[in-house]
């Protein structure tokens, strides 16, 4: 497959990025630290473009219906101008995606999804449209900027005469900002560390890139890289799909059960519901390194004696801990915090100790 | 791109410093930059017999672990203990401070690069 770009590529490039294929695209990883880009957006601010993720808009009056048949959370208690974490489960007990569904108004949806996933989910959701919602993918002519941050809101604030400060956590408006009318003004991330997210078409995207670092100028404003953006994520435990979650693993085992509701019927609801009265027999856990050593994708997780628990899905050194961290599956019986486990470490069995999410 | 002349150089982008019969062996400043922040560096070698191109240790950066490569056979004597508290010393001074090894050469320097190779390798 071809290497996508963003709109903005080329100034990602002109602003000293290391550009790296994700998900099919051409992506900033780092401006200058991944280590420096973190405590940017833990302390300030500093803004993402995330224009590769995949927008899909779906209207008319069987558009709730089949946003309540594909997603596992009951998107009928949004109300207008709420956004809404959940994932498609698929028929065999895994998950086809993670997504988050926006309610603009009654029988209108947008849903967000991950890039590497575009047509995956595209598929997947049409082959249960058979009441004829109205499906349109519009994620080429959307851009995505994720201004995070506690001084986010401060620097939003100065383009906008929307009152920010009066929408909540998984609530938006749009508005306009920069003089752009129609845009997205949503407070949700990926990093814990408040801030918006910012939808504008792709027209004008760099109008509105370049009016956020002016704004954002006085308080020392970056561009932050998705190496960073990793990093933020796992320190607040959050999912990443095709690492901590898959096509095999069930929204109850990797602790989606909040986002899973059985007040509906959705795909494999029933088996879902019966895995959920059973008792799932693995679980996704986060764990702290207590011995020195860098937890990573596929190493794996033992007990004491050297027995295989699971294996990790994510981990990084964490720049606010200054230790490592990591999610993985573990069996149930290893699952609950403060329970020692060992990670395997290039052969060497290193100490480590299930957490509590998030890790700060 | 920081690569001195009188350094030898490997296509694992190492640099050996060779001083009578010991080597001095670190990750060039291009590696560090391609790699970004140095978390931490795992070296458990001292003391062993290393043949050329074997592995000595392991890097780690924020995103990724890299593994470190003999640039020349010997046995590891020295390692350098400032990187165990500070790992970020490998960006911020590749071919100083953040040094990594010292070893007894038993092997031959012989298919080392020069700066000018090396700097045709990473075109810069």
């Amino acid at each position: 497959m071809d290497l996508k770009y963003v709109p903005l590529n080329d100034l990602h490039v002109k602003l000293g990025a290391k550009m790296v294929p994700f998900a099919g695209y051409n992506m900033p990883v780092r401006y200058s630290s991944d280590i420096e880009e973190h405590m940017t957006v833990r302390k300030g601010v500093g803004v993402f473009d995330v224009s590769h993720m995949g927008e899909f808009t779906v209207k008319g009056p069987h558009a709730l219906d089949l946003i309540q048949r594909v997603t596992s959370n009951d998107a009928s208690k949004l109300i207008d101008g709420q956004a809404q974490y959940s994932c498609l489960p698929n028929k065999d007990g895994g998950i086809v995606d993670d997504l988050i569904v926006y309610k603009i108004k009654d029988q209108e949806y947008m849903l967000v999804v991950n890039a590497s996933n575009i047509e995956k989910d595209w598929n997947w959701i049409s082959q249960f449209n058979t009441g004829g919602a109205e499906m349109k993918n519009i994620s080429d002519d959307i851009c995505l900027f994720a201004v995070q941050g506690p001084k986010a809101v401060e620097v939003l604030q100065k383009l906008t005469d929307t009152d920010l400060s009066a929408i909540k956590y998984y609530h938006f408006a749009i508005g306009s900002l920069a003089g752009i009318s129609n845009v997205i003004l949503s407070n949700t991330g990926y990093t814990g560390a408040g801030g918006f997210e910012i939808y504008v078409h792709r027209s004008h995207a760099e109008k509105i890139w370049n009016a956020i670092f002016d704004a954002g100028k006085d308080v020392d404003i970056k561009p932050i890289g998705l190496g960073a953006r990793d990093t933020l994520r796992l320190e607040m435990g959050f999912c990443l799909y095709g690492n901590d979650i898959d096509d095999t693993t069930s929204p109850l085992e990797a602790g989606l059960g909040w986002i899973t509701k059985f007040t509906k019927d959705f795909t494999n609801s029933v088996n879902l519901k019966k895995q959920k009265e059973d008792g799932v027999k693995k679980k996704l856990i986060g764990f702290k390194m207590i011995d020195k050593g860098i937890p990573r994708h596929d190493y794996l997780i033992k007990d004491s004696s050297g027995n295989t628990l699971g294996k990790v899905t994510s981990g990084t050194m964490s720049p606010m801990l200054g230790f490592g961290i990591g999610l993985g599956y573990v069996t149930t019986d290893h699952a609950a915090p403060g329970k020692e486990v060992f990670i395997d470490i290039r052969g060497k069995h290193i100490k480590a100790e299930v957490s509590k999410l998030p890790f700060i | 791109m920081n690569i001195p002349d009188g350094l030898k150089y490997t296509k694992d982008h190492e640099w050996v410093k060779i001083e009578g019969n010991t080597a001095t062996i670190g990750i060039t400043d291009f590696a560090q930059s391609e790699l970004g922040d140095i978390v931490y560096v795992d070296i458990s070698t001292v003391g062993q017999e290393i043949a050329a191109h074997e592995i000595f240790g392991t890097v780690e950066a924020v995103k990724t672990v890299s593994d470190l490569y003999m640039p020349i056979a010997g046995k590891v004597i020295e390692l350098n203990a400032i990187l165990d508290g500070s790992p970020e010393k490998v960006n911020e001074d590749p071919y100083g401070d953040g040094w990594m090894i010292k070893v007894e050469v038993s092997g031959s320097a012989d298919a080392l690069l020069t700066a000018a190779q090396y700097k045709e390798l990473i075109g810069k």
